[in-house]
């Protein structure tokens, strides 16, 4: 079972309170861009084995979008951190690395 | 009849309830005072749930309230609420007639409750004061304690009944679990 704590109500939720909503931090490309870049918006997914950003919302809950980093590997939670940034913070990914120095890092 | 034919908590649905959405930002000072003079309520902090003679204030999420009242007072209620509010980014709509009520009283209201939702029901966890809302097997709900052996419970009106079904069938008779 998959435990995330929410960070707006600071409620560990249990995976069937929340609802995934696949990888995070992904840069849109709308209309305009080329149909390279609206392809891989659209369909292309890093899907690892290991670390992995990811976007919940809290839908049986406080009804927030946040964010995750999480193995998929071994379902180990690393963190969790509002919608409101573009990328995962700072000290969230340095303990990662502590944790796992054969990852390759975010990007 | 002896105490182990006795239901773990009896469930009654309550008649309608008057309900206030409010929005708008909990830490903003303008709103809380707004909040304040129209109800005479603080905001109530993380997850707590204040209440006041026949008001209650819930939190909901860090930009969403709920306040509890007398299902004819809501309009007026609510109308003081948005007057208070003046020109601020918030607001208070009246959703009484969205949600159904439950009152649940009986000594194992812990374990009717922690049978239908992933909430850690043990005392130490989750104890008077606090509001939680998550799901009731397959529907949202909110509840909260209002003394050792009672709860309330909101969820959509539209699956009241199926709600008042899934109560009823956790607090049969000799279905304990006897974590709690
Ligand atoms: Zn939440």
């Amino acid at each position: 079972m998959l435990i995330l704590e929410c960070p707006y109500c600071g409620v560990k939720a249990d995976e069937t309170e929340l609802h995934g909503g696949g990888e995070a931090h992904l840069k849109r490309y709308g209309p305009g861009s080329s149909d390279a870049d609206f392809e891989g918006y659209l369909f292309h997914r890093k899907n690892p084995k290991g670390v992995h950003f990811e976007r919940w919302r809290h839908v049986n809950g406080c009804g927030k979008w946040f964010h995750a980093a999480r193995c998929t590997a071994t379902l180990e939670v690393f963190g969790t951190y509002p919608a409101q940034v573009t990328a995962p913070p700072k000290a969230l990914i340095n303990k990662i690395k502590k944790k796992r120095p054969d990852w390759e890092g975010w990007t | 009849m002896s105490d182990v034919m006795a239901p773990l908590a009896t469930v009654t649905a309550l008649p309608a309830q008057g309900m206030i959405t409010i929005r708008g930002n909990l830490k903003d000072a303008g709103f809380i005072a707004a909040v304040k003079s129209a109800s005479g309520l603080d905001v109530p902090a993380q997850r707590q749930i204040v209440t006041q003679k026949e008001l209650a204030l819930a939190w909901m999420s860090p930009d969403e309230l709920l306040l509890l009242c007398g299902y004819e007072d809501a309009p007026a209620l609510t109308n003081a609420m948005t007057e208070a509010f003046g020109d601020q980014f918030a607001m208070a709509v009246v959703v009484s007639d969205a949600r159904a009520v439950f009152d649940l009283e009986g000594p194992k209201v812990r374990d009717v409750l922690g049978k239908l939702a992933p909430v850690d029901m043990a005392p130490g966890s989750f104890g008077h004061g606090e509001i939680r809302r998550t799901r009731l097997a397959q529907v949202a709900a909110a509840f909260w304690l209002t003394c050792d052996d009672s709860a309330r419970l909101v969820c959509f009106r539209s699956v009241a009944q199926y709600a008042e079904d899934l109560l009823k069938t956790s607090a049969k008779p000799g279905t304990e679990v006897g974590y709690f």
